[in-house]
């Protein structure tokens, strides 16, 4: 289960509509399993099919996450035209990214469709959201 | 030439859960080969087969990727530090 608050929902809704045709992505770190701050990340390959991570940006967000002694807890990113589910890149990159939770939102239509998972050893579990 | 390494969550098994390795080597290859001697598998998780840098990772050598410095050859010098982070991606 994924605990998150109304307000990391709705920003990571805002961001991925406001990236919209292109994927966006980010980074919910956390404690102890639970959100404590949202990094919206740049899209180094601002593809409306892909994400990548800036990579200097990357390393400025993780030191202060590690620094806090938080984690990177929650990877999130849009899909713009198919379902919140994880592709079979998503899939790919989980074995290594090292993140619990992967949080998809679909920005295909105005509806909002944002879903999560574990991915563990290639296997995609949904898990429920919870809003607090 | 003594380097300080930060490791990150994903790979401390291999450090024992230390979230700093120290290592000694003048090219960033010779600081893996370094680093894997005391820390079994390290190596194995950050370079290919064919000798390449994983493309699942980052490193970088002062906050700088070395994917824009020189690579796995990357020059190193007493005192510098090098960072590895998992890449993130995906579709």
């Amino acid at each position: 289960m994924l605990e998150i608050s109304q307000a990391m929902v709705d920003a990571v809704v805002a961001h991925a509509r406001r990236d919209h045709p292109d994927e966006c992505c980010g980074v919910i770190a956390g404690r102890d399993g639970v959100p404590t701050r949202l990094f919206e990340m740049e899209n180094a390959e601002r593809s409306p099919t892909g994400f990548v991570f800036d990579s200097a940006q990357w390393l400025r967000v993780y030191r202060d996450i590690d620094d806090a002694d938080e984690e990177p807890l929650v990877v999130y990113h849009s899909h713009t035209a198919t379902e919140a589910y994880p592709s079979r890149t998503d899939i790919r990159w989980s074995a290594t990214a090292g993140f619990p939770h992967w949080l998809l939102v679909s920005t295909r239509s105005e509806e909002l469709e944002l879903r999560s998972y574990t991915i563990l050893d290639g296997v995609v579990t949904e898990e429920e959201v919870l809003v607090t | 030439m003594a380097v300080e390494v930060r490791i990150p969550t994903i790979l401390r098994t291999y450090t024992g859960g230390e979230k700093l390795a120290q290592g000694s080597g003048d090219t960033l290859t010779a600081l893996l080969d370094d680093l894997d001697s005391r820390h079994s598998g390290l190596r194995g998780r950050l370079v290919t087969d064919e000798g390449n840098l994983h493309r699942f990772v980052n490193v970088y050598v002062n906050d700088e990727d070395v994917r824009f410095l020189g690579g796995l050859q990357t020059k190193l010098a007493d005192g510098d530090n090098v960072t590895v982070l998992p890449a993130v991606a995906g579709g």
